[in-house]
């Protein structure tokens, strides 16, 4: 049986309650009669034989592009550059894609007799992975031959040494990579399209830049004129990106781009009602569901993370592209709209999400306000093409707890950021002029990049940045059962109940509003009409 | 005629002090603080005046002596029993309003000659603060001869000890220019330079006056202007108090070590997850309005090397690991009360004809949260020892009405 499109459910009287992601929790929230669910489509069938079909693509290249092992020659200097611990989401049960194609490329490589093989983690400006972390992309065996040599390395956009100043597009942007992947002979990019916005030239031109690269794109002004960066030839993001991918490849830096798609298959079979639309339900399920939702109330927040974070994802791929960067992401784009998407028609007053614990910044870590705010106004918000779900002037309505939590290691420049330029302003565009710079060059947030974990000290801003679309668009943002505290820092409005937030939105959208609920994950993008 | 006198009473002084581990003020109902009846005090000399107190505040220092935590340092610099109450304004027999400057220096012990920190103008450096013809006391409220603050019965005072109180002064104002002379005298002391960082620990009324005192006299042209005034305050109405008077930055406490390594863009020591609050560099002046060993700590930690820390609360015996102030080569500087001043601008003035400006030009009278009558002596004293926590800052004594509730005017109780 093939697997079910996306769905719009309309509710009414006989619709269950429906399923709302509170941060490491669920609430079962009832919506009023007339009000849209959108439901992600079932997972789309896996690839039969990844490791076939990876050997396929890289092979029988898509665009103007030979096949791998023609590139590969002795004596040439080869880097792998891959996606970082912010893809996917949740992370994957292993064999990460990651591993299943670099260690087909690193195989091509030694028939080729390539001795000179560096392997880069493009981090751009987010935090290093972990020992733990890399082993679980690319696996023990490519690990133990790299690693303990020097050869697997974490791009470092605050090495001077290894970075290289390529020019500037025809809009004046600056782009600057780093070094031993620009002068290679050869550099294959590794990704994993979660979602539309992933891949293309934005792997390389952003994964592996400097701040001096992408604060030409990362800032207020591009990402409002991004609508949205999930859908490519709308987003000013990407055409950035894209003409300096252009630049990249015509400064003479060869790159073959493999991009993977993932099924939504998102959560492992013990949270199987989480993919489930709810008048779906089971006995099973709704057992699983109360015993889940009874334990979790009784499980301190610290250790429901650490239960939620090691959650593996048993995402499946279901596309491998290989070849020239544009062509291969033409198809990988209509494969990731082919799993995610969903049409919906028109917009809508107010739109209410669940958001869960996990957005691509806090993996293993702690989903602190500015990441419940970027995960809302600037992922959830942006999944849609055409125009937002969620009308001019309307109401988005958050579920999260919205802890004031930091975690400390990972993220000291949020903790600074939150108190003391939110405080002074929510407006992007103001604390763009006024506090990038001094956040972007602090010493002791450079040092903690370079030699912590720590995501970079300018990654605060582009995360309010990433909201700054949404922020233009809404009339008013409210967070259900956050810390109201943390909640007013950021500007929204907090409410203790839905019944109280939907009472709150009628003040700003009149009093018999339309509602839509995302219900995501698993992802979806919205078509809208 | 009603007095809080403090005797000498090591049962009482214990008490005190275990009464005082539930919170500051807590003392005073059972340590050596008794209300009774008392004659004026008499004149030492003729010279001198009696004062009738209108407002007596209640101050860090008092708090800790009504709960028995002052420093035995004090010892033999104070005399039993005495009226304690060093705030104050009040009037004189002829009428006028005057506060007091409490210092019982040279002057007022009839020392001649005077000793060399009192021939400078010194007076709160006096050496013979335990010599003379009064008996020992470094300040009235501390000198069993000259009464104090707290009395309805009256203090007697030096001239050189009175200030008068300009008639657009009100008494609720008046009340805070002595605590206010101690913070323009600490400001004064940190000899703050032209762009230079300052970090104000803690803002009850010592820290709020810092920073008025610091904004003030840096609008007045008395001062270089710092590049940044943070203002760490646990309460919110401190912060906004604090943002009021002049703060770049009112922060809560305990963000103020992380503005700071901001502002000064140093590294911190440690790993973050432990807080990496012990910063390689720092402010360049940090006024501890605390005294505790906590805020001392915290002070070393976030002032730069060769940075100057001021002590302006008055800190008792204390635990601190001074490894980083030798290693940082930091100057830790006493700032004891008043005197007079050598402003880098301009003439050397008194410190009280500064703090007059200040409290005039910042309206500092706006501090005075709560009076009570000498009566309700204990609510007083441990509403003034919880002041933060009850969303106030200064508390007095309201000798207007001794025998009478107070009036629904600022000042009220809560």
């Amino acid at each position: 049986m093939s697997p079910r499109p996306g769905f719009v459910l309309e509710v009414d009287r006989s619709t269950p309650p429906t399923l709302f992601w509170h941060g490491e929790r669920f609430a079962l929230e009832r919506l009023p009669e007339g009000s849209r669910v959108v439901y992600a489509p079932e997972p789309t069938d896996p690839l039969a034989d990844p490791v076939g079909a990876i050997r396929h693509a890289l092979t029988h290249p898509t665009g103007d592009s030979a096949p791998l092992p023609a590139l590969l020659r002795p004596g040439m200097r080869l880097t792998v550059c891959f996606d970082d611990i912010s893809l996917p989401l949740p992370p994957m049960e292993a064999p990460d894609a990651r591993q299943l194609v670099i260690e087909q490329v690193l195989d091509m490589a030694a028939e080729a007799g390539v001795d000179d093989v560096v392997l880069v983690a493009a981090l751009a400006l987010h935090r290093r992975m972990t020992e733990a972390e890399l082993r679980h992309a690319l696996g023990d065996r490519v690990y133990d031959a790299f690693a303990p040599h020097g050869l697997l390395t974490q791009h470092d956009a605050e090495d001077p040494d290894n970075l290289v100043y390529l020019g500037q597009t025809d809009q004046g942007e600056d782009v600057e990579l780093n070094k031993r992947a620009a002068t290679s002979d050869l550099l294959v990019y590794v990704n994993i399209n979660l979602v539309a916005m992933d891949g293309g030239h934005k792997s390389v031109a952003t994964g592996l830049a400097s701040y001096k690269s992408l604060r030409h794109h990362h800032n207020p002004t591009t990402m409002r004129h991004s609508r949205s960066f999930m859908d490519a030839p709308a987003s000013e993001l990407h055409s950035a990106n894209w003409r300096m991918g252009r630049l990249i490849a015509a400064s003479g830096v060869k790159v073959f781009q493999i991009e993977t798609t993932l099924n939504t298959d998102t959560f492992p079979k013990q949270f199987a009602f989480l993919q489930r639309r709810e008048w779906e339900w089971s006995l099973r399920d709704r057992a699983t569901y109360a015993a889940t939702a009874a334990a979790l109330d009784r499980t301190p927040a610290r250790l429901a993370r650490q239960v939620f974070h090691s959650i593996k994802a048993p995402h499946a791929l279901t596309s491998v592209q290989a070849g020239e960067v544009e062509a291969v992401h033409a198809v990988t784009t209509a494969n990731v709209w082919a799993q995610q998407g969903v049409e919906v028609e028109g917009q809508t007053d107010i739109l209410t999400m669940g958001l869960p614990y996990i957005c691509p910044y806090n993996v293993n870590s702690i989903m602190n306000p500015i990441l419940v705010a970027c995960l809302g106004l600037g992922y959830f918000f942006n999944l849609y093409r055409g125009k937002p779900l969620v009308r001019q002037g309307g109401v988005l309505i958050l579920h999260h707890p919205t802890p004031w939590e930091f975690h400390p290691a990972h993220h000291p420049s949020y903790i600074d950021f939150f108190e003391q330029v939110l405080s002074e302003t929510t407006d992007p565009v103001r604390m763009s002029e006024e506090f990038e710079e001094s956040f972007a060059t602090d010493p002791w947030y450079v040092h903690l990049y370079r030699t912590g974990h720590a995501y970079h000290g300018v990654h605060p801003f582009y995360m309010w940045y990433w909201c700054a679309h949404a922020l233009e668009h809404l009339g008013k943002v409210i967070v259900v059962g956050g810390d109201p505290r943390a909640v007013r820092r950021m500007g929204f409005a907090p409410a203790s109940t839905l019944d109280d937030a939907l009472e709150l939105a009628r003040d700003v959208v009149g009093p018999s509003p339309t509602l839509t609920h995302l219900h995501s994950p698993p992802i979806l993008m919205a078509d809208v009409r | 005629m009603k007095t809080l006198l403090f005797e000498r009473s090591l049962p009482r002084f214990a008490a005190a002090r275990v009464a005082s581990a539930l919170g500051a003020g807590r003392g005073a109902g059972v340590g050596p603080l008794r209300l009774v009846d008392a004659e004026p005090p008499e004149l030492p000399a003729p010279d001198w005046v009696r004062v009738v107190p209108v407002l007596s505040g209640i101050c860090g220092s008092d708090l800790a002596t009504v709960d028995g935590r002052s420093s035995r340092y004090f010892e033999d610099l104070v005399s039993f029993p005495f009226v304690p109450g060093h705030e104050v304004v009040g009037t004189t027999e002829d009428g006028a309003r005057v506060v007091l400057e409490p210092v019982l220096a040279c002057a007022a012990r009839a020392v001649d000659p005077p000793c060399p920190a009192c021939r400078e103008g010194r007076t709160n450096n006096c050496e013979r603060t335990a010599f003379g013809h009064l008996r020992p006391g470094l300040q009235t409220g501390y000198c069993a001869d000259t009464g104090g603050g707290w009395s309805a019965a009256g203090l007697v005072a030096h001239p050189s000890q009175l200030h008068a109180v300009p008639d657009a002064m009100g008494d609720e104002a008046a009340v805070l220019v002595e605590p206010a002379a101690c913070a323009v005298h600490a400001v004064l002391s940190a000899k703050v330079r032209d762009g230079e960082t300052v970090a104000v620990l803690g803002a009850g009324t010592l820290g709020l006056c810092a920073t008025a005192a610091l904004s003030h006299l840096v609008a007045q042209g008395r001062l270089p202007a710092p590049g940044a005034l943070l203002v760490g305050a646990r309460y919110p109405h401190q912060r906004r108090l604090a943002g009021e008077l002049g703060a770049t930055d009112a922060l809560p406490a305990d963000q103020l070590p992380r503005a700071v390594r901001r502002r000064s863009r140093s590294l911190g020591l440690g790993p973050p997850q432990r807080g990496g609050q012990r910063l390689t560099g720092g402010a360049d002046v940090v006024l501890d309005c605390v005294g505790s060993a906590e805020s001392i700590g915290q002070a070393l930690a976030m002032v730069r090397p060769r940075g100057r820390v001021v002590l302006i609360g008055m800190p008792a015996s204390v635990h601190v690991d001074l490894a980083p102030l030798w290693h940082r080569e930091v100057s830790l500087v006493g700032a004891y009360a008043y005197g007079t001043e050598d402003a880098p601008t301009g003439a050397p003035l008194r410190t009280f004809d500064l703090a007059m400006e200040v409290v005039a030009g910042s309206d500092l009278g706006r501090l005075v949260s709560a009076t009570y009558p000498l009566e309700r002596f204990e609510e007083a004293v441990a509403h003034a020892g919880a002041a933060g926590r009850r969303g106030a800052v200064k508390v007095a004594f309201d000798l207007r009405h001794t025998h009478r509730r107070p009036t629904e005017t600022k000042g009220h109780p809560r």
